[in-house]
């Protein structure tokens, strides 16, 4: 039986993936034009399915697909209780991403949560309403924060370009990833001593809700013995 | 008759009670304007409420409670003083998995009194007591109001007790506080090599260091609340006697007339309890009068703290002793300050609960 593998379909995300598998004896290329999405594999009874890795958890989740290769932040974001729903099979050593809360580089004074917290409500007693968070991760952050029993701030979504929204005045602090600090560091913003919410890495996932007959169970044992 | 339609009956049946005490019947809105919600709750709420959006009137969340509603039509139009009841679903989004019910009934009765708030108090549990004892529930009561003025009387700045104040409601946040405060928690390494420049060098001169001012919060508040954490460094650590005496009431578990003389006793050294204690000697006679068996009512100093925001004194619960496994079978309490944060600068004393009629009647199924 041939198993459905999710695969981010562009950018340096894919060809790590294909990397990845490579060298485990997968060989993975894409077919046909540069813009078709489509791919081919040898050496494994898999079908690749090329999705955005935002989509993955997704389809994941659905039991469309029987594996998926995306960032662990979008499994945890996108999916609730994703432990139940998907299984980490193997974290792949790349894509390293940091979820972190950083602030004005020139707020000295807070450098930490708790900090973070005194500040909101400062900052809600003199501006009128709570400190706004720039983030694309509401739930990680909600959850990261409420557990931190930190109050009077508020979400605000931002889809991208994140680091620019407090000089923009559309946030106060922000919420996003970061690999070398160095986008973060160039508008001026400094990360929480404790403010790293999610350590993110490629991850190789597991659906549990995609039929798993004995012949998927057969071929996923074969898949993960050469892993 | 199908599972819905007996719940209906059973919220019909109690609504009823209510009304023949003399309460008003009134309604709200299932879609409740998200803003003023979120301000109350904070993002949390996020999680535990559905959020839905319309092109007019914004982000909306389906009723999450009463009283946020009741309160803002009493503080509108209301006259005084008044008795609300009401009887309607509310909508609580759970997490993954848990199997709870996002949709339930609740009937409600809320007191806007200002002749007698212990009176009131009584007059709640105690109608409460009533139409739930065919159930055989465990009551439980607390008082956010002894907490709160156990706080206002610690001998430290008002700025620590206002942030300890803040917290009540988050008792890892509030104790984390209070380890810092009275010097369990010393201060991390990197905080103190902070302060030790701060104070050498001043927060302007650090503040231009750090980088250039952006965004809404300015390089005043900045410099400022530097400031502030330099004379809190220098102001004494609350004595250990007064945390002890914290920490004793905090952990307070009893009967309500063995809770009162223990808080007497403690109040000889924290003189501040003797007002609210004298309120809660005020309501201990109260339900007394109300046919309440005193010495049968257990007291938690911390009960209500972890699920009822905005309750700011007596707080109680009814819980099904035999069936762990269910929510409270009734919650509610005194929220003084609820009424002044939506009341535009007015303010009423006010208490009341809610009642799960889909709890009494799966309880009251078990009996027969």
């Amino acid at each position: 039986m041939t198993l459905k593998l999710g695969l981010p379909s562009k950018g340096r995300l894919m060809a790590k993936t294909f990397d990845w598998f490579a060298e485990r004896g997968i060989k993975m290329e894409r077919t046909g034009s540069d813009r078709e999405y489509a791919a081919q594999v040898e050496g494994a009874d898999l079908e690749l399915v090329l999705l955005s890795a935002g989509e993955i958890p997704r389809e994941l989740r659905a039991g469309r697909i029987h594996l998926g290769v995306t960032g662990s932040d979008l499994v945890r974001e996108r999916i609730p209780a994703w432990e139940e729903v998907v299984k980490e099979l193997q974290p792949m050593g790349f894509g390293f991403a940091d979820l972190i809360i950083a602030v004005p580089a020139f707020w000295v004074d807070v450098t930490t949560l708790d900090d973070l917290d005194a500040a909101a409500a400062a900052f809600r007693a003199e501006h009128g309403h709570r400190l706004r968070i720039a983030t694309k991760y509401h739930r990680l952050v909600r959850e990261f924060l409420q557990d931190a029993g930190v109050a009077d701030y508020q979400l605000v979504d931002s889809q991208g370009a994140t680091e620019g929204t407090v000089k923009n005045l559309t946030a106060e602090a922000v919420a996003d990833i970061t690999s070398t600090g160095e986008t973060l560091r160039a508008n001026h913003l400094s990360i929480l001593s404790d403010g790293l919410i999610h350590r993110s890495q490629a991850v190789l996932f597991k659906s549990r809700k995609a039929s798993w007959g004995d012949a998927e169970r057969a071929a996923l044992a074969d898949l993960t013995e050469r892993l | 008759m199908s599972d819905k339609l007996l719940v209906r009956a059973e919220a019909e049946r109690l609504f009823a009670f209510f009304k023949a005490q003399g309460a008003e019947a009134v309604d709200a809105a299932l879609m409740q304007p998200a803003g003023t919600l979120l301000d109350l709750y904070g993002e949390d709420i996020r999680a535990r409420a559905y959020v839905t959006h319309d092109p007019d009137q914004g982000e909306m969340m389906l009723r999450p409670d009463f009283t946020v509603p009741v309160v803002q039509r009493h503080m509108a139009e209301g006259g005084e003083p008044a008795r609300y009841t009401y009887l309607g679903e509310v909508f609580r989004m759970q997490q993954a998995g848990s199997g709870r019910a996002t949709e339930y009934l609740q009937v409600g009765y809320e007191v806007f009194d200002r002749s007698n708030p212990e009176a009131a108090d009584a007059e709640v549990f105690s109608l409460f007591a009533e139409v739930l004892s065919p159930l055989g529930l465990r009551p439980a009561t607390g008082d956010i109001g002894i907490l709160k003025a156990a706080v206002a009387s610690l001998s430290t700045t008002e700025k620590r007790k206002a942030a300890l104040m803040r917290h009540i409601w988050r008792p890892r946040r509030f104790r984390a506080l209070l380890d810092q405060f009275t010097g369990k928690a010393a201060p991390s390494s990197a905080r103190t090599a902070f302060l030790a420049v701060a104070q050498k060098e001043g927060a302007v001169a650090l503040v231009d260091r750090a980088g250039p001012e952006i965004g809404l919060r300015s390089r005043g508040e900045v410099i400022r609340r530097t400031d502030a954490l330099l004379n809190d460094a220098a102001e004494p650590l609350i004595g250990r006697m007064e945390a002890e005496v914290l920490e004793t009431i905090l952990a307070l578990r009893e009967t309500l007339p063995n809770a009162f003389a223990h808080l007497s006793d403690l109040a000889v050294d924290l003189t501040g309890l003797n007002s609210a204690l004298e309120r809660m000697e005020r309501r201990m006679d109260a339900l007394n009068d109300a046919g309440i068996d005193l010495d049968g009512l257990p007291f938690e100093a911390s009960f209500g703290r972890t699920h009822m925001e905005y309750y700011d004194g007596f707080v109680f619960g009814f819980m099904a002793e035999s069936r762990p496994d269910l929510p409270p079978v009734a919650t509610g309490g005194r929220y003084d300050a609820l009424t002044r944060v939506l009341g535009g600068g007015q303010e009423i004393p006010a208490v009341g609960g809610v009642i799960r009629p889909e709890l009494v009647q799966e309880l009251r199924e078990g009996l027969v």
